[in-house]
């Protein structure tokens, strides 16, 4: 276990160093991408214990107005200040929102989630003060004053991205094993037992949302320093939609899967996007009915399959 | 001295129809109650009542003479009082020992640890020995869905006895299971129960397994208690004969009350 | 009292519109336990097929009355010819899997057609205004509505009742009520449980578009109508009761309403009123008013 901890922390390591030397449009690709992969860490663990949530999108856009509105309004551009500021926002807001949710199962799940991102939508597009639909701009990130390059930019919100995805990844893939993280699986498999060994599913429903929120605010919170403009998009029902498709797509199986997964996407609608601007929803269609027909535990499986072919 | 468990005038109706009226039932330590009764006589109402899964429209519920009404399914549980299913609640997806570890790991934790890998040496060790006990740690790399009905039984009796309970109670424990294979089983979980001396109540449809391993038998009619008493004097009474075993009962139940 | 009446009657005529769209979708959902994401794309082919025939009509110099004749036609034809693509295409080697999966489906046939419309269509805007301006306006109590628009009341009323005569006076009609009840028991039973479906999806896919082509006049036909629309479908159909077209009846109409009044007394909460509304209900009825799906226990 603390060899593959160390290997993490390696590959961590080498991610970063080689963000020095890849060109601009792939560092803001990778950046924005293991944005993405930190909200569908979260969405695994729920998804883990059967739960699909149709509305990350909330905590992700919520996680990204915070480090806005509180770069403008404390004027700092504090980066791992601003990233704890929004984390707190979603984790006190699931806080709330999870009573109600961790009731529900199913599509109902599903369904009431994505009506909670679309209620912040709805808020954020009428709020003129933060620009409404068309959203504002946010400063780009220090570390307390300093940056990498002399001046904040690109490079820096890649490091912070590749710092959270390797610390969240660590938690996550430790967190699995934990009984806490089989007790998802639990969940999923039979609540009757699980109440019946003494346990609360609701409970474990509820802890479980609250990490997947904090991780989803801390996503939002890079993507927001990254992309350097937040808009209410972020919260709308399609962004949702396609973080359970990088779920789906990178698989629940490994915590690599959504960080494979969400960086195959954004590769995906980049070129897809550029080859061809009016089909590319329509090449991401096929690709997830592909997935759904033909790899439905994901991109992960294949490596799994690869690697117990080498050691047999 | 009073009862170990004890229920007093033990009702529940759903809407219009009363699936339990006035249970009075009580069970001591060490004592193995058979149940019997025909579909709808209440016993699997009874069971759930007790277990906290359904709430008594009225009545009480003793346990070493403190009232367990209200309580939910964990805190019956973790008072004392474990059941098993009539259809084994089991993870299906997951292996034998997956399924034992998660047990061993959330009947042991009230606040679930996150940063402890479930799987280490002991809780392994720990879970093969639980399984041997019961004789399927054959099993051990089997998802629970491959299994053949009488395993999952006995892995759904095995979790209900991890807690170490004073009071077992065993939902038609035999149903489903191969008729070679239901005396092997009983062997096995009344070894189990004898060495913890809990008090057990089971429901069974089988005579001869009622006959065999009950040392007192009740039997539910209609929602209400219609007999209690020791084996035999239960079986022959007249009205349980009309109405719950039926005439035509050909074994000879003393005898197997005296081969058990 | 002239914004009591405007409130009112605004507030219907969203609530009409809101049924038609809502009504296929809760039928779909409840004969086959699909919750349709790509409803919104039936939604939107009716809407571009509606404007762009009659266009075409129009052009030709025919009566103009005929123009209403042709948003009937453009959804009937378009609805039943995506809806038996799709259903006999893809969703009849899907059946059986987990609701949820069956969203992701949906919801990649969603992506797909998104893009369909536009290799069909093209990205700019279609009009079709003359089927609205067509019938002139009404005055009631000094405030002047479309009567387009109250037509639409009319027309929501009439699948409202054609459903429920469907549902429960003809012999079809209850087999599929014992479907919604019970499949596996109906299968049983020796109805034919994949041809209720293909009906069903067919007919849902109809609603769908009917519910576009009669937007259509009323609004400029562009990319994204049907992904807008969809997410408002969804808020009406939980608060109803998912499956349950009564419950859709009332969904829409709280929907509606509660929108209209926004919209009047405070402009600001107008997206935020809809999911508010649902989430009061649902935090008071979690399975929605009419519900006919049961929650899990414990």
């Amino acid at each position: 276990m603390r060899n593959s901890t160390l290997l993490v922390l390696g590959a961590g390591v080498a991610v970063m160093a080689a963000g020095m030397v890849m060109p601009g449009w792939l560092t803001f690709l990778l950046t924005l991408a293991l944005a993405k992969g930190l909200v569908v860490m979260g969405l695994l663990l729920l998804m883990k214990a059967g739960l699909v949530s149709f509305g990350q999108g909330l905590y992700y856009c919520l996680g990204a107005y915070c480090v806005g509105v509180a770069g403008d309004y404390l004027e700092t551009q504090n980066a791992l200040f601003l990233m704890l500021i929004a984390v707190v926002v979603c984790v006190a807001l699931a806080a709330v929102i999870g009573l109600l949710l961790c009731r529900y199962r199913d599509i109902f799940f599903a369904m009431f989630s994505m009506a909670f991102s679309m209620i912040l939508y709805g808020v954020l597009v009428k709020s003129s003060a933060f620009g409404s639909s068309d959203g504002f701009n946010v400063k780009p990130p220090l570390l307390f004053g300093w940056t990498p390059t002399g001046e904040p930019g690109p490079l820096m919100a890649y490091g912070l991205a590749v710092t959270a995805v390797t610390v969240v990844g660590i938690f996550v893939w430790n967190y699995l094993r934990s009984p806490m993280g089989y007790a998802g699986e639990a969940v999923r498999e039979n609540e009757i037992r699980v109440e019946y060994l003494g346990s609360s599913v609701r409970r474990i429903i509820y802890i479980k949302y609250l990490l997947a929120a904090a991780m989803a605010g801390l996503g939002g919170g890079i993507t927001a320093l990254a992309a350097g403009h937040i808009d209410p998009e972020m919260a709308y029902w399609t962004t949702s939609g396609e973080f359970v498709f990088i779920a789906l797509m990178g698989g629940t199986g490994h915590v690599a899967g959504p960080v494979i997964g969400a960086v195959l996407f954004e590769l995906i609608r980049t070129y897809a996007f550029q080859i061809s601007p009016y089909t590319w929803q329509m090449i991401l269609g096929i690709a997830l009915l592909a997935i759904i027909l033909y790899l439905p535990k994901g991109v992960w499986s294949l490596v799994e399959r690869f690697t117990k072919e080498k050691t047999s | 001295m009073s009862a170990l468990l004890e229920t007093r005038s033990l009702a529940r109706n759903f809407g219009a129809v009363t699936a339990a009226a006035d249970i009075d039932v009580s069970i001591n330590a060490g004592e193995i109650v058979g149940v019997i009764g025909s579909n709808g006589a209440g016993k699997t109402t009874f069971i759930n009542m007790v277990t906290g899964y359904l709430q008594p429209s009225s009545g009480d519920i003793l346990f070493k003479g403190k009232s367990i009404v209200g309580k939910n399914p964990r805190q019956v549980m973790r008072a004392g009082i474990c059941r098993s299913f009539q259809v084994a609640q089991l993870f299906p997806e997951l292996t034998v020992l997956d399924n034992v570890l998660i047990a061993y790991g959330l009947m042991q934790h009230r606040v679930l640890p996150m940063f402890r890998p479930l799987a280490t040496g002991n809780s392994i060790k720990q879970a093969e020995n639980l399984l041997q006990e019961y004789g399927i740690e054959s099993y051990l790399p089997e998802k629970v869905m491959t299994l053949p009905q009488g395993v999952r039984k006995l892995l759904d009796i095995a979790l209900a006895m991890l807690r170490e309970p004073e009071v077992l109670l065993l939902d038609e424990p035999t149903s489903g299971v191969a008729i070679d294979d239901k005396f092997d089983l009983m062997d096995t979980v009344m070894q189990a129960v004898r060495k913890s001396g809990a008090g057990v109540l089971f429901v069974e449809h089988d005579m001869e397994v009622i006959a065999r391993y009950s040392t007192r038998l009740i039997a539910f009619y209609d929602g209400r208690v219609l007999a209690d008493g020791p084996v035999a004097e239960v079986m022959d009474n007249e009205k349980v004969k009309e109405l719950v075993t039926g005439h035509h009962l050909e074994i000879d139940y003393k005898r197997e009350v005296a081969h058990a | 009292m002239k914004l009591v009446i405007a409130m009112l009657m605004d507030g219907v005529i969203y609530a009409s519109w809101l049924f038609i769209i809502a009504a296929g979708l809760t039928l779909i959902y409840g004969v086959m336990r699909i919750l349709n994401m790509a409803h919104g794309s039936f939604y939107a082919i009716g809407a571009y097929s509606g404007a762009s025939l009659v266009g075409f009509y129009l052009a030709g110099g025919y009566p103009p009355w005929g123009a209403y004749l042709m948003l009937l036609g453009a959804a009937i034809v378009s609805g039943a010819l995506v809806g038996i693509l799709i259903e006999r295409g893809l969703l009849r080697i899907m059946y059986g899997r987990d609701e949820v999966v069956m969203i992701l489906v949906t919801y990649a046939i969603l992506l797909i057609l998104e893009d369909v419309i536009k290799l069909i269509w093209g990205v700019d805007a279609y009009f079709a205004y003359q089927p609205y301006t067509l019938l002139g306006r009404t005055k009631m109590a000094g405030i002047s509505f479309a009567n387009y628009d109250i037509a639409l009341i009319f027309v929501a009323a009439s699948i409202c009742f054609l459903l429920w005569w469907g549902l429960n006076r003809t012999r079809q009609g209850k087999l599929l009520q014992a479907v919604i009840h019970d499949r596996d028991t109906a299968a049983f039973l020796g109805i034919n449980v994949t041809k209720m479906f293909s009906i069903t999806f067919v007919i849902g896919a109809v609603l769908g578009a009917l519910a576009g082509s009669l937007t259509a006049p009323g609004i400029s036909v562009m990319p994204g109508i049907g992904v807008e629309v969809i997410i408002l479908a969804f808020a009406v159909v939980v608060i109803g009761g998912l499956g349950s077209v009564g419950g859709a009846l009332m969904g829409a109409l709280i929907v509606g309403l509660a929108r209209s009044a926004a919209v009047h007394l405070y402009p600001e909460a107008e997206l935020f009123v809809i999911y508010g509304v649902m989430g009061l209900v649902l935090a008071f009825r979690p399975q929605g008013l009419f519900a006919i799906a049961t929650a899990r226990k414990i």
